[in-house]
């Protein structure tokens, strides 16, 4: 059951991104990062953490992806055009990549013995759990990232603004 | 029961998808979704470490990545809206000016 639901979960994942790098209209792409990003939620439910499952569709495919579609019809962005760039992009781009997929899968695979399995509802971090932590340890973080939050906003403001 | 290191592998997968997707696409945007796309490849595997050895701070860590990709994007809209203000483009090639 949880292998199927893996399965199926990770390979929505994979064949969005794999998607999102195909498609050539960023319009698609967002599009399918979405398929990404909540397919990614269940993910996170199948490994116990309900609350980022949660922030996962509300934060990413909620808020972000709404801002990138939002921002993409704005500016009326179409089809990527190919340049004298994108050559040399695909001749280092590919390569690198297939070696970096390579090293990370030869390492997370060879210490597989070690790391053993997750079964389905066997640790669970409730909403109560991430809280107590969240706001007893490591409270001071939490009010500087409201800070931080304030500054971007500031900041999106600024930037994007007309100038006189 | 599903080992702890296909959910890493998952991520990897996800991690260079978004590298090769950030090295190849020449539109602004999608460079940028890009980018989103290795944030939550590696939320993954913090969620994963997180359940393997039963720690709360994996996905403490998380939440703030959260915040921080949030703000991260807000930002960098507004760079990209800026841009194109003043360039009319969003092809990657044609902003150069800090290259050397």
């Amino acid at each position: 059951m949880h292998l199927v639901l893996f399965f199926i979960f990770g390979g929505l994942c994979v064949a969005g991104a794999l998607n999102l790098l195909l498609q050539r209209h960023p319009i698609n792409s967002a599009l399918s990062l979405i398929v990404v990003m909540s397919s990614l939620a269940v993910l996170y439910l199948l490994l116990g953490a309900e609350f980022l499952a949660a922030a996962q569709v509300i934060v990413y495919s909620g808020a972000i992806m709404v801002l990138f579609t939002f921002v993409i019809m704005l500016l009326n962005a179409g089809r990527e055009e190919r340049t004298h760039g994108s050559k040399a992009a695909y001749l280092v781009g590919f390569p690198g990549a297939a070696a970096l997929l390579a090293l990370l899968v030869y390492v997370f695979l060879s210490y597989r013995r070690q790391l053993g399995g997750v079964s389905l509802g066997e640790y669970l971090v409730t909403t109560s759990d991430l809280s107590r932590v969240l706001f007893h340890e490591l409270l001071l973080p939490f009010e500087v990232t409201s800070i931080l939050i304030l500054v971007a906003i500031l900041g999106a403001v600024a930037l994007a603004r007309k100038e006189q | 029961m599903v080992p702890t290191s296909y959910y890493l592998v998952l991520s990897a997968i996800l991690f260079t998808i978004g590298v090769a997707a950030f090295l190849i696409k020449r539109n602004i945007i999608t460079v940028f979704m890009s980018i989103e796309l290795m944030l939550n490849a590696v939320n993954l595997s913090f969620v994963a470490f997180a359940h393997q050895w039963h720690q709360v701070s994996g996905q403490i860590f998380v939440f703030f990545v959260m915040v921080v990709a949030a703000a991260e994007a807000a930002v960098g809209l507004a760079i990209i809206i800026a841009i194109f203000r003043t360039r009319n483009t969003l092809n990657v090639d044609e902003i150069d000016l800090m290259k050397l």
